[in-house]
């Protein structure tokens, strides 16, 4: 089991290790040496020299929105893809008729949001 | 001490692992000053500039005096932001950065990285969580050009890992497997898949540079239109762990690269750490020469490149290698 376990008790030590990093350094060692001496200029929202204009926490239109859409529906076709493609020597002519019509439903669901628009940034 | 693979894990392979990680750690980080300064060194010379040349010989210190610099500049929190998650903010985005490097194989022997069976499905289940951190980052700052900056990040990024992901499975056809180990094993018996995956390779070239945010791509950053993206608001240190995250992600990258299709660590005569380092500088000096020669592209342009040029190539790819494989 250890063969399995192992490698993943590696990656949990670069979990804690890429933590430790920006805690010591912005928590630890950063207050010793950078001087602390907030103003109400310093503290402003940057715009460009401008006052500020109201607040950016606002109804904003998520553009992505679609994007996200279109990248959950992909992005589960790539996952079935590879385990596909490592089981593919094995299944041989099966594998490749059966992903097929996979790949060609989804470019059909593509060709789909091409013609509705969905793929502009507008 | 190193044997922590194969053997069940004891204080002596613990300690072993954590020498390993720091090492690891050490790497990165020199790696990534020593890629600023060649970046800022090799387009300088591109445009019949110098470069830095000020600090240390050739200027070899200039990026350590420059992290020096922001280690002791004030931490600036704007009054407006969200504290909590414009703290954590840059803790979000580097930690999956670093981890992405445990499962690249950097030698030979896998003393200091992960040789886990899932290896490429893991880098880039990792290198979606650090828009977790660019997106937290953009919406607690309270600022519009971050909050627009970090929404056009998300798209992008969103956007060009399908093609990146799509690009990977051709390699994975004909490895017969997700472990890197064992893609590099299998272009040790036959040929590097950059001959055979060309197209492959193109469209992993192009997402990619997509996915790091990098010119032609770079308009989540795009400094005419957005002062500093997702990054407007933040100073001194937190600033540097996001600076710090594009590069680590860069030398990542460069060694997913170099493992998917110029065979990693194999190679002849030379030792297979020089060998993985040269072919990591291959695809870095790449990146940076595209940087230098490419303007930056417009953003209505930029996500549908993905989905109706890039996206289509690599499926077409996909089901060239299926065929291929299956007929031979």
């Amino acid at each position: 089991m250890f063969h399995y376990w192992n490698p993943y008790f590696l990656i949990v030590l670069y979990v804690v290790l890429g933590i430790f990093l920006p805690v010591a350094s912005i928590w630890v060692i950063g207050p010793i040496l950078r001087p602390n001496k907030p103003s109400e200029a310093k503290g402003s929202t940057y715009e460009s020299g401008l006052e500020p204009v109201g607040d950016a926490h606002v109804r904003y239109n998520a553009r992505y929105y679609l994007f996200a859409l279109m990248f959950v529906v992909f992005d589960v076709e790539t996952l079935f893809l590879y385990p596909w493609a490592v089981a593919f020597k094995k299944l041989g002519m099966f594998a490749l008729t059966e992903m097929l019509i996979f790949i060609v439903l989804l470019v059909i669901g593509l060709a789909y949001a091409w013609r509705k628009k969905v793929l502009e940034w507008t | 001490m190193w044997n922590w693979a194969t053997h069940p894990v004891s204080w002596l392979s613990f300690l072993g692992m954590l020498i390993g990680t720091v090492v690891i750690l050490l790497l990165t980080l020199v790696v990534v000053m020593y890629s600023i300064y060649w970046q800022r060194k090799f387009i300088g010379w591109i445009q019949l500039r110098i470069g830095p040349n000020r600090v240390g010989p050739f200027g070899l210190l200039q990026t350590a005096a420059d992290v020096f610099k922001l280690l002791i500049k004030e931490d600036i929190i704007p009054n407006k932001v969200d504290r909590v998650l414009f703290m954590i903010a840059p803790i979000i985005a580097f930690v999956p950065s670093f981890m992405a490097l445990s499962v690249i194989p950097f030698s030979r022997t896998h003393v200091f990285t992960a040789n886990i069976a899932v290896g490429a499905l893991f880098y880039l289940a990792l290198s979606a969580i650090t828009i977790h951190g660019v997106m937290i980052g953009g919406w607690a700052s309270n600022n519009k050009y971050a909050l627009i900056g970090s929404m056009r990040s998300a798209a992008q990024m969103l956007s060009f890992e399908i093609p990146l992901g799509m690009s990977i499975v051709g390699v994975v056809l004909m490895a017969g497997s997700i472990n890197l180990n064992d893609i590099i094993a299998g272009q040790q018996h036959s040929v590097w898949y950059i001959i055979p995956q060309v197209l492959g390779c193109i469209v992993f070239l192009i997402a990619s540079t997509g996915e790091l945010n990098r010119t032609p791509f770079d308009l989540p950053e795009a400094e005419s239109e957005l002062v500093a993206g997702y990054h407007t608001e933040y100073s001194g240190f937190r600033f540097a762990f996001f600076m710090l995250t594009e590069y680590v992600y860069l030398f990542a990258m460069a060694g997913l690269f170099a493992t998917l299709f110029l065979g990693g660590w194999s190679g002849p005569w030379l030792p297979g750490w020089l060998w993985f380092a040269i072919k990591a500088l291959i695809y870095i000096t790449f990146q940076f020469w595209v940087q230098a020669t490419m303007p930056r592209m417009r953003v209505d342009k930029v996500m549908p490149f993905a989905w109706k040029v890039l996206l289509p190539l690599a499926l077409f790819n996909l089901v060239i290698t299926a065929v291929l494989k299956a007929v031979l």
